[in-house]
């Protein structure tokens, strides 16, 4: 069954047209990597499924609802979708715990035990728990970028996207983050993730999209499109990433 | 030179400078502080022979400067002050709640809210447009003379009606400015979790807000300290009233040096409060690494 579900997305800011026409169905348990230039609209596209941004027009379905009809609950349907962002943006008046646990108490409704104990699960998971009483700035980013992936687990998501949450890291701190990534993955969870790490795509996507000018390009398994790919523009970037050294 | 490149980079140097709080000296160490106090030492000397040599000195010593009727004046005004400290506190806790309310509406986004944000907007404008000692002759004689059931009738009262809402459109200026420099990302975060706009301002954007603002805050409270004195323009007996008073009986003018203590006596406190809160705020920022 599909678990995500996108129908010609359309949205402009101002007379800029980020997102063409993307037509896109990721599968439960899917992994599925866009990977393409600044300004590809990989961004946009991870926050309008998060209805972070309203759309011009197209459709979006979660399961077999659709969420952007109107009168949608925006607040409920986030609950179910979580997501990343590139710099964290984790609440820096609040300890770790309470990053994690505000959701789940003031969305869910839990009871404060509950949601730490759920909190603390995850933060233990992920090899965080003694940072619990820390507030996010006496983190490295890479520990900041962990908490904030563990605040969005928190609220039990059925779907992830992860907006570059490793561009904004020093190198050596990239591995961390993605090793949590990898974890999630194999434990099931269906993954949106816009990404410049061409060969963390290749070992955890089940897919992968190149998007350009706001339109996916070109789409398949990831050594296809990493290593043959068809379309001239694909070449022509995964040649830059490949000077750059990310290949 | 090389020495002053070393100077610079001093942090002994530069910590005690930052305890200055931005009174830099110039010149290093003992050295430095000699000539500070020198030169303040002749800055006072030269100021005190000016104005003691001065045609109207020996008229304006017996008039502002007897030592018998500032303390005999100061008891009464001393009790009179009381009602300045009531007027303030009780002014502060309102303020602070209308100018909250009236910055958040301010925020609102979208066009729905248009109504209201042009409503606060209106407020603010005229709040902060006329002058406060109107304000004050306006509803502290205008809203008793309407005679209204129900309404008090007291011109304190209503004298204090004007310093809230004089104040609370600086106020709301103030918190709007908090709210506005807390990044639109924070949001974006918080409503991503599924917090509604209303979760997401109480528990993410206006605890960083408030935070930010509170040293600015603390300098709109000293102000309002002192515009308590207006209140007695309305001839209810608050200290400067109750100077006003001793002023009419002696001819003096000693009276009004008691009150102007007392006022400043209250507000130094609260100044150097501020200032050793912007200074922890500064050593935070800096612990943390950021310059934000």
């Amino acid at each position: 069954m599909s678990s995500l579900r996108l129908h010609s997305i359309h949205k402009s800011f101002g007379d800029h047209e980020v997102l063409r026409g993307i037509d896109l169905e990721l599968e439960d348990h899917e992994v599925v990597c866009l990977i393409g230039a600044s300004g590809s609209g990989k961004s946009t596209l991870l926050r309008c499924v998060n209805l972070l941004e309203p759309l011009d027009s197209g459709r979006i379905f979660l399961g077999d609802e659709e969420i952007t009809r109107r009168g949608v609950d925006v607040n409920a349907v986030r609950r179910r979708i979580g997501i990343v962002f590139q710099a964290y943006n984790l609440f820096p008046h609040m300890t770790v715990l309470r990053n994690v646990t505000l959701a789940p108490r003031n969305v869910l409704k839990l009871s404060r035990q509950e949601a730490e104990s759920r909190a603390l699960d995850l933060l233990a998971r992920f090899g965080l728990e003694s940072r619990r009483d820390e507030y996010p700035d006496r983190l490295s980013g890479g520990q900041q970028q962990r908490v904030a992936i563990v605040r969005a687990l928190a609220m039990r998501p059925q779907l992830m996207l992860l907006d570059e949450v490793t561009s904004a890291l020093d190198p050596e701190l990239v591995a961390e983050v993605l090793e949590v990534i990898r974890e999630l993955a194999a434990g099931g969870m269906t993954m949106l993730i816009a990404t410049h790490e061409m060969s963390f795509a290749r070992d955890i996507a089940n897919r992968v999209c190149f998007l350009d000018d706001g339109r996916i390009l070109e789409q398949g398994p990831p050594n296809e499109i990493l290593q043959h790919p068809r379309q001239p523009r694909t070449r022509q970037f995964l040649e830059r990433i490949i000077e750059a050294g990310r290949l | 030179m090389a020495s002053e490149g070393d100077r610079r980079a001093d942090p002994e140097v530069e910590r005690r400078s930052r305890l200055l709080g931005g009174l830099r000296l110039e010149g290093e160490g003992a050295r430095g502080v000699a000539i500070a106090l020198l030169s303040t030492a002749v800055f006072i000397a030269v100021v005190i022979v000016a104005v003691t040599q001065s045609a109207g000195w020996p008229e304006v010593r017996r008039t502002f400067f007897d030592w018998h009727d500032i303390s005999s004046s100061f008891p009464d005004i001393a009790r009179a002050f009381v009602l300045n400290v009531k007027i303030f506190l009780v002014c502060e806790v309102f303020i602070l709640i209308l100018a909250l309310i009236v910055a958040v509406v301010r925020s609102l986004p979208g066009p729905v809210f248009f109504p209201l944000r042009a409503l606060a907007t209106i407020y603010v404008d005229l709040a902060r447009g006329v002058p406060t000692i109107l304000v004050i002759a306006l509803l502290g004689f205008g809203a008793p003379a309407l005679q209204l059931t129900g309404v008090p009738r007291s011109r304190v009262f209503w004298a204090g009606v004007g310093l809230i809402l004089v104040y609370g459109g600086y106020v709301a200026e103030v918190y709007r400015a908090g709210i506005d420099s807390v990044h639109p990302s924070q949001e974006a975060a918080a409503r991503s979790l599924g917090l509604t706009r209303f979760q997401a301002l109480r528990s993410v954007i206006l605890p960083q807000a408030i935070r930010r603002v509170i040293p600015p805050l603390l300098n709109d409270f000293i102000g309002l300290q002192k515009d308590t004195a207006l209140v007695g323009t309305l001839g209810v007996v608050e200290a400067f009233n109750q100077s006003q008073i001793d002023t009419n009986a002696t001819f003096t003018y000693g009276s009004y040096l008691a009150a102007a203590f007392l006022f400043v006596a209250l507000t130094i406190p609260l100044a150097r409060f501020t200032d050793w809160l912007i200074a922890r705020d500064r050593r935070k920022r800096q612990a943390a690494g950021g310059f934000a």
